[in-house]
């Protein structure tokens, strides 16, 4: 049924519709309308779940290893110091291989203190061994978010379904909400690869010495490396049961553009818009959306940007000391290219600022203007006068 | 701007010519939007504590029962009651794509009169746009709105006579959104209904009575000068 629902929502009804069987997580701003509807899911007993309330993201990240290892589904939410704060433990899940499921709403870190939208939470966790999933809209949410418990319990690795605060995570919009039926359909339970039991007693996580640890980690990226084909038959399937499909990343009037804007998260969505604009001007204009940054689909990232004149990256995030961390990981896809577009990097949005349809449009008319790209990242918006009197 | 009793505005439907030129007006741009040609966007003042945030989730979800495509979202803050908020909503036939907040509204609803007196609800407000205030009586100035047209619903009377809320604190929201669908002529009574139904789980039927109730009183004063 279409229901006009809030992009937090849509993550609490695909856990409940997922037979989600624990929950752990401790509230942060704006994670915690995900987690408000999900106790209530547990403690109405719309949801046969146990909610484990705990006193840190910390302890949340370790109450779910605890019932992943003991072969039950399991599901916490987070954002942004949240999602720091778990960061040891975020490389344990993927290490012991365990099919968590987590949602990060993408906010910024302080200081400033800033509960707005920024996605360098999450994107400084791409070395975490964990799937990361860039959403759109409520929609993106509520099928990836099914998805991911598919994708997860077929290769063992851990997935975080990312959601641009505020924008998306407290917008209402209609969405599609499947019936259960169809989700069991689609969604089998939990056939786990190891089970922790008290009347087999055996132990895990042990100590491993130099000779194994190598063929441990190699496991893990040949996991990573099958999950391009897996989940493109996961959402086959999905689109089988209803109707829907959104693609590990989408290319949008990308065969015939001069210049395409590669963006994540709700970013994009305004960019569909700005590039309908753009070409009715005349411009050939495209869009490539990113939604999957781990794995990263290098080789996909290649054919859609392949033909282009340029590429304009706008991030909205940013790594001290480099650029943009999704320019950053386009230019390293099209290096070994013999014919490849110039990359102009632009950092935008940060901390919540509004990213506009004019804001894209300006991105757009600099990159074409613009012949050389510069190595480093041009801020866009910037007030100088605020930037002067900070200076150092 | 200070709202009194005295009536220098004719209100719309005891409309002259020049009111019902202007009605005509306003149902050609209702047509743009049910074609798919235009889409509308609607912001919302309140206070923290007034339902504002709820007024725009309730009218998404009953202009949703109507066949639009809509999307509703809270002004990013830190919300603390007593203190101004808004609330925006996007109307379209098409898919909503744009998701940045909105600047340059078609319409906006004032659910506290005072508020005019502290914030600058008119900043952005297209020409002609609508401005729904909760006020009693009818504007004494309404030179703050030359170039828009003006609704006055006495949504605090309307809330106070249903018992909903306290004196201090009544709760208008359900009445504002009422008032507001008899100026777009859209969503039906049956849809706003159903949305209070859906979300409001104390005193839905009161609800249901204050909205009908804005929808039958809200003044219709149209362009002002």
């Amino acid at each position: 049924m279409k229901k006009v629902l809030e992009g937090s929502h849509a993550v609490s009804e695909a856990v409940r519709l997922a037979r989600v069987q624990m929950i752990s997580a401790y509230p942060i701003t704006p994670q915690t309308h995900i987690v408000e509807a999900i106790s209530a899911f547990c403690a109405d007993g719309t949801m046969n779940a146990r909610f484990l309330c705990v006193e840190s993201e910390h302890s949340a990240m370790a109450a779910v290893i605890g019932a992943a290892s003991s072969g039950v589904r399991a599901f916490t939410a987070t954002s942004s110091h949240g999602l720091a704060y778990m960061h040891e433990l975020l490389h344990w899940a993927s290490g012991a291989r365990l099919p968590i499921v987590m949602a990060d709403v993408n906010r910024a870190l302080g200081p400033g203190w800033n509960i707005w939208l920024d996605q360098t939470d999450s994107l400084s966790q791409r070395d975490t061994g964990w799937i990361q999933f860039y959403c759109e809209d409520g929609q993106e949410v509520l099928d990836t978010t099914l998805q991911a418990f598919r994708l997860a319990e077929s290769v063992n690795l851990p997935v975080m379904v990312l959601l641009d605060a505020f924008f998306l995570s407290h917008t209402y919009e209609p969405v599609e909400v499947p019936d259960q039926e169809q989700v069991d359909q689609f969604l089998p339970p939990l056939s786990p690869r190891i089970q922790l039991d008290t009347a087999n007693p055996f132990a895990i996580y042990q100590m491993v010495a130099p000779s194994a640890y190598m063929e441990m980690r190699y496991n893990i990226q040949l996991a990573m490396e099958l999950v391009t084909s897996r989940f493109s038959e996961i959402e086959d399937e999905f689109e089988t049961i209803f109707g829907r499909k959104h693609g590990p990343l989408e290319a949008v009037q990308c065969e015939d553009a001069e210049i395409i804007l590669a963006t994540a998260g709700t970013t994009a969505s305004t960019c569909r818009h700005v590039i309908t604009d753009l070409r009715k001007k005349g411009e050939k204009a495209g869009l490539l959306k990113l939604k999957m940054f781990r794995p990263y689909p290098t080789d996909q990232i290649r054919r859609h940007l392949g033909q282009a004149q340029k590429v304009a990256v706008i991030d909205r995030n940013f790594s001290f000391g480099a650029s943009g961390i999704f320019a950053q990981e386009i230019k390293s896809a099209l290096c070994n290219k013999d014919v490849r577009p110039p990359v102009f990097g632009y950092v935008a949005g940060l901390g919540g600022r509004d990213v506009t349809p004019q804001t894209l449009e300006e991105i757009y008319w600099q990159t074409k203007n613009n012949n050389i790209p510069k190595d480093e990242s041009v801020w866009i918006g910037l007030n100088q006068e605020l930037v002067e009197s900070w200076s150092n | 701007m200070p709202i009194t009793s005295h009536t220098p505005l004719t209100p719309y439907e005891n409309y002259n010519i020049s009111l019902f030129v202007e009605v005509k007006k306003f149902k050609a741009i209702i047509q743009l939007l049910k074609n798919g040609y235009i889409m509308q966007e609607i912001r919302f003042h309140g206070r923290g504590g007034q339902g504002t945030v709820v007024a725009s989730i309730l009218l998404a979800k009953a202009f949703f029962s109507a066949g639009y495509y809509v999307q509703s979202f809270p002004l990013f803050g830190v919300e603390r009651r007593g203190a101004p908020v808004e609330a925006y909503l996007r109307l379209d036939k098409k898919k909503i794509l744009i998701r940045s907040n909105v600047y340059t509204p078609d319409h906006i609803i004032v659910q506290d009169a005072n508020l005019i007196q502290n914030v600058d609800v008119t900043k952005g407000l297209k020409p002609e746009g609508w401005i729904l205030i909760n006020a009693a009586g009818s504007p004494e100035s309404p030179d703050a709105f030359s170039g828009f047209r003006l609704a006055l619903v006495d949504a605090t009377h309307i809330a106070l006579e249903n018992n909903l809320g306290t004196r201090t604190q009544p709760i208008i929201n359900t009445a504002m959104i009422g008032a507001f669908a008899r100026i777009m002529g859209e969503p039906s009574m049956e849809m706003i209904a159903g949305a209070i139904k859906e979300d409001i789980s104390i005193q839905p039927e009161k609800n249901i009575r204050a909205s009908e109730e804005a929808y039958a009183s809200v003044n219709l004063y149209g362009k002002v000068d």
